[in-house]
């Protein structure tokens, strides 16, 4: 073979690699995907959502105390990331070429890569220690925290895609700088930051490592906010290194709802991206 | 609306600028709180055990001896082992969709790669315990003998170990390389490939000649990997069998530093033992947050040569990215 031919077959060769590459991803992905269907949905009924643990031995029974715990987690973590995120996006997006806000927007990165157990010990130290109990407050901060730098970063980037002439129409008719961030830019944007929001819910809802030593666990029903509780991540983890077989096939319909609904989130994020994208392209 | 005067305006204005610029304060003041508890908390430890802390290998909280080589190294060994399989495979998926992929198929491609990311820690390791780790196991004891008997593969094969736990790693890592990747190879100018084209090349020189302009970038990607694989908790821990010990084989039940954090943290019933775990999380948070700026830092400055073509759309993708 002279040197062209060895150079051209090389470079199929790479190609078809490249082609493989794909495939080999997507086979866990598929896997994973099809073994939490397969044992998820025999043992999915309405049961799971309506019932409460039973002891063990006993078959039967559901998760209702996760599902409302995992529901209460999250309305915490919102209710702690969705204002901050949103104001320091807005910051972020109006004054952006200032120097704190370049090491704002830096930091805000960087917490986006730091562990998620690690924020449960930051978590555990700010609101277990001090009061000595697990609690869904601490739980509900440490995904709080997981969401704060997503959310910020989406809405800024969502902010800097509403064009500048809306901002500039509304500071020419008066509008002081927070009227027209706060009535003209963020409302145009509102979509996008709903979806970007949706997005962070998707991240923290199946996140387990830092509930463990925050929120803890609890088999039974609580909505009390100072108590442990339990929620769909952990109990899935109890029950999948538990040695029963009913609870591994609890474990499977847990995972098959978290899979569910970070999936839906997903795909729904999607759309209205794209949708967006095509509305800001015109 | 009535007009505030220019004065009021201008004070209004301060205001707004002050009141959220205190909130994107407090971002930064999270990192600061999380650095500042962590040390707090371990400072028992750190004054108690000094250096010898990452040096030694007995874990005996009952006897308040605290070593924590044998996690160190299982942290360290399973994210080599990991970039070690997920890296080709990410670059693989990187330069397919952005160089080769016919048009049609690239969004969905990519959106499908980005989904592995989406997929829960705990629903990895679930479908780890009852799916890879048998599939390991069988493969394990599939192995001739005489290669069972070097250092890479002794030890029981039982199925639960460092190969699964880098296995689960490499898939959970892969989406975040390779989309970082992917980014940068998109920044790359076209002119770096017409040139390599014009010259003769074929179309693997032409890719080699953009991997090279982006080369920063991709190092960037793949350091960013390993943040991620450093810090990753549930899934090992349901694999890797979290036995302390310092071994070379890839069969050998190993431990990693998150994963001892997720077992013991509640157990954790004096201060000593309480410091030591958190400690552990101290080293974690420093190492990733040394590789998260690096990364970042690497990522940009390809970026910034090229700021012009740098895509503007696909806001959440890249705050997916940012991830």
């Amino acid at each position: 073979m002279n040197l062209a031919a060895r150079r051209r077959a090389l470079s199929h060769f790479v190609v078809v690699l490249c082609g493989v590459a794909v495939l080999v991803a997507l086979l866990p992905l598929v896997l994973v995907f099809f073994y939490v269907l397969r044992q998820g949905i025999t043992a999915l009924n309405w049961d799971f959502f309506t019932k409460m643990p039973k002891p063990v031995g006993e078959a039967g029974g559901g998760m209702a105390n996760a599902v409302v715990g995992t529901l209460i987690l999250i309305a915490i973590a919102s209710a702690v990331a969705v204002p901050v995120g949103l104001i320091a996006g807005t910051y972020l997006s109006e004054y952006g070429r200032k120097p704190f806000a370049s090491l704002a927007r830096f930091t805000a990165d960087v917490l986006n890569g730091i562990p998620s157990i690690v924020i449960g010990i930051f978590a555990y130290g700010l609101a277990v220690m001090p009061v000595r109990r697990f609690s869904a407050i601490a739980g509900g901060l440490a995904l709080g925290f997981m969401m704060i730098p997503i959310i910020t970063r989406t809405t800024e980037e969502l902010l800097n895609l509403v064009p500048s002439s809306l901002r500039e129409g509304a500071l020419a008719l008066g509008a002081t700088r927070a009227r027209a961030a706060f009535s003209v830019m963020l409302p145009a944007a509102l979509p996008g930051i709903m979806t970007g929001i949706l997005v962070a819910l998707s991240r923290i809802a199946g996140e387990t490592a830092p509930l463990l030593f925050t929120a803890f666990n609890n088999r039974f029903f609580s909505t009390r906010l100072t108590q442990p509780i339990a929620s769909l991540p952990v109990q899935v983890y109890t029950y999948a290194i538990s040695p029963y077989e009913d609870w591994h096939r609890q474990a499977w319909a847990g995972a098959l709802v978290l899979v569910g609904v970070i999936f839906s989130f997903s795909v729904l994020a999607r759309v209205v991206t794209k949708r967006l994208e095509r509305m800001h392209a015109r | 609306m009535s007009s505030p005067s220019p004065g009021r305006r201008s004070a209004d204005d301060r205001l707004f600028r002050l009141g959220t610029g205190f909130f994107a304060l407090l971002v930064v003041l999270l990192v600061a709180g999380i650095a500042f508890e962590l040390f707090r908390t371990s400072r028992l430890s750190i004054d108690k055990f000094g250096w010898a802390f990452w040096r030694t290998k007995v874990w005996d909280p009952v006897a308040g001896e605290f070593g924590a080589l044998p996690f160190l190294w299982g942290t360290l060994y399973s994210s080599f082992l990991a970039l070690l399989i997920s890296t080709p495979i990410a670059l693989g998926i990187a330069i397919f969709l952005s160089e080769l992929s016919p048009r049609s198929l690239r969004t969905p491609l990519a959106f499908l790669t980005e989904l592995l990311a989406a997929v829960p820690s705990i629903v990895y390791g679930l479908w780890g315990i009852f799916v890879l780790v048998p599939v390991v196991r069988s493969l394990e004891t599939s192995l001739p003998e005489w290669l069972r008997k070097t250092p890479l593969f002794s030890g029981p094969p039982v199925g639960v170990g460092m190969l699964s736990a880098a296995l689960i790693l490499a898939v959970m890592v892969i989406p975040f390389t390779s989309s970082v990747a992917r980014e940068v190879l998109r920044a790359v100018p076209p002119t770096q490939r017409e040139a390599a084209y014009a010259l003769g090349a074929t179309r693997w020189e032409a890719i080699q000649a953009a991997l090279r302009y982006g080369r920063t970038g991709i190092i960037g990607a793949v350091i960013l990997g390993l943040g991620r694989a450093i810090g990753e908790t549930m899934a090992v821990t349901m694999v890797i069998g979290n036995n302390p010990q310092v071994s070379l084989s890839l069969f050998a039940p190993q431990y990693t530093m998150a994963a001892v954090i997720a077992n013991e943290f509640t157990e954790a019933a004096d201060d000593l033992y309480l410091s030591a775990l958190v400690e552990i999380g101290l080293v974690l948070f420093v190492v990733t947050l040394m590789i998260n700026i690096l990364s970042r830092l690497l990522i940009w400055r390809v970026s910034r040569q090229v700021r012009v073509r740098t895509p503007k759309a696909e806001p959440l993708s890249t705050a997916r990215e940012a991830a």
